[in-house]
């Protein structure tokens, strides 16, 4: 399988900002994408260097097998755009915008246009300017979802959405999977992609920190481990691995380091496990391993306790 | 680099379904009011020694100045004399016009991030310019076509066929060159703003650079993208080729344009943002500090703008004298006009047209309250513990405080940079006379208040009035209009200091009036929901 996007090295800069700094990504077709990191970490920036619209100041980017600046007209057929932020004309209706966006790409799947107006639950006949920041947003995504597009890129596309529109969009997403669509969904909502996405790129200061499928990025972290004990266990401090260990309700609770696991539970069943939990990093602990270090560390231990 | 200009059409025909009715009104008022014009023109100056009288009026410099080349006034039949007192002014509403269509589809559309979500589709790069770009120039073309086909079926002999499709196409030929200024200037900054700020400054500067050569009867006109309009000498030489000058400026300027637009990125400027203060000073801090903060930019571009105009004119000030002399007849054609010397009477003339600009400055700084509320931004403001009196008291303010520090600046220019070429004092004369000016144009600061009070969908009406109150200053004189309806502008009540003489009544009474209208407005703001949607 061909990838969709693959960038080598793409650095873009803005005067003195490095927005990207030696971006590596790629992206298989027919996969749900999830990219992630927080505010001005380069995503849009990345986003918007695979549209075209933003010159790359050095590196490789190819999408669909065309390179985005020079191919841009070509490869706009094939690809579609919702941005996190979206403005209309102000004195055209909903139902207009869609449309002209529609005939800009040379044309929309009529049926496909009224299905997604009435799931979306859009009234196409208010203004532009009428509209609420969520409904500017399924003016959008209506008109991208309505061509008949093979790589969708969205920009944290249910920004302004309420939680049901959001429930209709992971729906709307996970048909374009099945159909072998390609999307890469940039986004803040961990839960969202999550759900939606079987690979995962995480964005940091305009490089990707880490890259994978949800359970590869799993395997290479820490898990967390509530367990007690029938005999009690007073040596866990010199165990190699371990970390945030600390008693809670007669319990034990640490996170163990992926290669230290084994270990850790063959010297916890020497002491005769009664209860045990144990969770995988969920991708808000993935995303703090990353960024935490930008983070104080109080700030830190409450979001864990979260 | 494949299909640039793909969906040029299709932006062209969006263009087009957005702005027909913009592109009507002015086509339509720029048709029609030439038109009325030529037909009052008939009536003036039906007589042989109206046409005497205008053409010693004309022949002075500050005449040539307000108008075009002499050489229009080597035969003034009916038609050169439209051709030469009209095509200069409107070449700067075509240019306005122009500059704003322009800027309108392509930065406009960027800074708003339309432009992102259109360029997503198969849409070139190019495809935004090209489609400004022609829907601009159909708006020209319209003019051009009404007043070849109006003019003629005025049944006046001197308005030819040929002499009318000359003149249209001058217009044209104005029109497509500063729609070429404005996609440069639309490539050259981040801000819709700031490009029509450019384009229209390029607009005032060719008027300038003509003016100053048409008084001094110097080759500078040639400079002018709008001389070269008014060497095609409609109703006189009907010269075409000028106007391939303004044609292939157009074409160079449109290239430039692209070639600048394929080296930057969508929505950014030529040059990468400077970064700012992390903190505001303690100045920003304040409601007031804010409010001058955003006005800044604005308030520079026209403090420079309007200095640099009483400048040009100053230097000019000792040829109007010496024209005063050698003219024997003088003495008909200064009753015609009034005052004690031209110079006067010159000075009256020229403090009306910088009060009209600093009158422009007036009400966009007025309706810069209008556009934060309805960007949202004021809500935001307005969110805090500010009032809805003090939010719109401050750009009043700074308006009101703003505008009369321009056309002070700008006559004490004028004034300075004239005295040495003149032998009577001038300096405190241009400054009273500006200072007589500054009520009339508060009054239009206060129209623009009241609007923004109680009628904010309506805030057009304040620039009907400023548009209005120019034609009447600028043409008014030659026009002469019944006296009711030269006296709807406020400009018309001042006392014509100093070719008049100095009353001051009526400054004290245009004072109240604006009070009272900017007090009504704020009365209105306070009453009125919010503008957010």
């Amino acid at each position: 399988m061909s990838a969709a996007i693959t960038t080598r090295g793409l650095v873009k800069t803005f005067g003195p900002t490095r927005a990207l700094d030696g971006l590596d990504l790629e992206v298989d077709q027919g996969v749900v994408h999830g990219f992630l990191g927080p505010n001005g970490a380069g995503k849009s920036t990345a986003i918007r260097v695979f549209l075209g619209i933003l010159r790359a100041t050095a590196g490789e980017a190819r999408i669909l097998g065309k390179d985005p600046w020079h191919d841009a007209v070509d490869l706009h057929h094939r690809l579609a755009y919702v941005p996190g932020d979206v403005e209309l004309w102000p004195n055209l209706t909903g139902g207009e915008a869609i449309d002209v966006l529609g005939r800009l790409r040379g044309g929309l799947q009529d049926k496909r246009r009224a299905e997604l107006i009435e799931r979306f639950d859009l009234d196409p006949t208010k203004k532009g300017r009428t509209y609420s920041k969520g409904n500017r947003q399924k003016v959008a995504i209506i008109a991208a979802l309505s061509s008949g597009a093979d790589l969708f890129l969205l920009d944290e596309p249910t920004a302004g959405l309420d939680p049901l529109m959001e429930v209709v969009f992971q729906d709307v997403v996970r048909e374009l999977k099945s159909q072998g669509k390609t999307v890469l969904l940039s986004s803040h909502i961990l839960a969202q992609v999550e759900r939606l996405s079987d690979t995962i790129s995480i964005i940091r200061r305009g490089v990707i920190v880490q890259s994978g499928t949800l359970l590869q990025m799993r395997h290479l972290n820490r898990t967390h481990v509530e367990v007690r004990t029938h005999r009690p266990v007073d040596d866990l401090h010199t165990l190699p691995g371990l970390h945030d260990l600390r008693r809670e309700h007669g319990a034990w609770v640490f996170a163990v380091d992926p290669e230290h696991l084994d270990a850790t539970m063959s010297h916890l069943s020497g002491h005769g496990i009664d209860t045990l939990t144990s969770n995988p990093p969920t991708l808000e602990e993935l995303m703090l391993r990353h960024y935490g270090d930008e983070l104080s560390h109080e700030h830190l231990g409450e979001a864990r306790r979260a | 680099m494949s299909g640039v200009l793909s969906g040029s059409g299709r932006l062209f025909r969006l263009a087009l379904r957005r702005d027909w009715v913009r592109m009507l009104v002015w086509v339509a008022s720029l048709g029609l009011g030439t038109a009325a014009i030529a037909l009052t023109f008939i009536e003036i100056y039906s007589t042989a020694e109206a046409k005497q009288a205008i053409i010693v009026t004309m022949a002075s410099p500050a005449g040539l100045a307000f108008t075009g080349p002499a050489h229009y006034l080597s035969d003034y039949n009916d038609g050169s004399i439209l051709s030469h007192q009209l095509l200069g002014f409107t070449a700067i509403l075509i240019g306005i016009m122009s500059v704003l269509f322009v800027v309108r589809h392509t930065r406009t559309e960027e800074e708003a991030g339309r432009a992102e979500l259109v360029r997503a589709n198969p849409v070139g790069r190019y495809a935004h310019l090209a489609s400004a770009l022609l829907l601009t120039g159909v708006a020209n073309v319209a003019l051009a076509a009404l007043l070849a086909v109006l003019l003629p079926l005025t049944g006046i002999t001197a308005l030819t066929w040929t002499g009318s499709l000359i003149f249209g196409a001058a217009h044209v030929a104005v029109g497509l060159t500063f729609a070429g200024v404005a996609a440069v200037t639309a490539q050259l900054t981040q801000s819709s703003r700031g490009a029509n700020g450019l384009g229209i400054a390029a607009v005032g500067g060719a008027y300038l650079l003509r003016a100053s050569g048409d008084a001094a009867q110097s080759d500078l006109s040639w400079a002018s993208p709008i001389g070269w309009a008014q060497q095609s000498f409609p109703y006189l030489e009907n010269r075409w080729w000028p106007l391939a000058l303004n044609l292939l400026a157009f074409v160079a300027l449109s290239a430039l344009s692209m070639a600048l637009s394929a080296r930057r990125d969508l929505g950014s400027g030529m040059r990468a943002p400077r970064r700012g203060r992390a903190s505001a000073t303690s100045m920003l801090r304040t409601p007031l500090g804010l409010t001058l903060r955003l006005h800044r930019g604005m308030l520079l571009g026209f403090a420079i703008g309007l200095g640099l105009l009483g400048m040009s004119y100053g230097p000019f000030l000792g040829d109007i004298e010496t024209e005063f002399s050698d003219i024997s007849f003088i003495d008909e054609t200064l009753t015609a006009i009034g005052g004690e010397t031209l110079i006067d009477a010159f000075l009256t003339m020229l403090m009306t047209i910088i009060a009209v600009v600093a009158g422009v400055y007036g009400v966009m700084a007025v309706l810069r309250a209008r556009s934060e509320e309805t960007s949202g931004r004021g809500e935001q403001v307005l969110g805090t513990l500010q009032s809805r009196t003090t939010f719109l008291a401050n750009h009043v303010i700074v308006a009101v405080v703003g505008s009369a520090a321009i056309i002070l600046l700008a006559a004490a220019l004028l004034g300075v940079t004239g005295q040495p070429t003149v032998d009577q004092p001038v300096i405190g004369k241009a400054l009273v006379a500006a200072v007589i000016h500054i009520p009339a144009m508060w009054v239009l600061i206060g129209v623009a208040t009241a609007l923004v009070g109680w009628a904010p969908r309506a805030t057009v009406l304040a620039w009907a009035l400023l548009g209005y109150a120019g034609f009447v200053g600028y043409l008014g004189r030659f026009l002469q209009l019944p006296e009711w309806a030269g006296r709807l502008s406020p400009f018309s009540w001042l006392p014509g200091y100093p070719a008049e003489e100095l009353t001051v009544l009526p400054l004290i009474v245009l004072t109240l009036v604006a009070a009272g209208l900017i007090a009504l407005g704020i009365v209105g703001f306070r009453r009125r929901d919010l503008d957010t949607a």
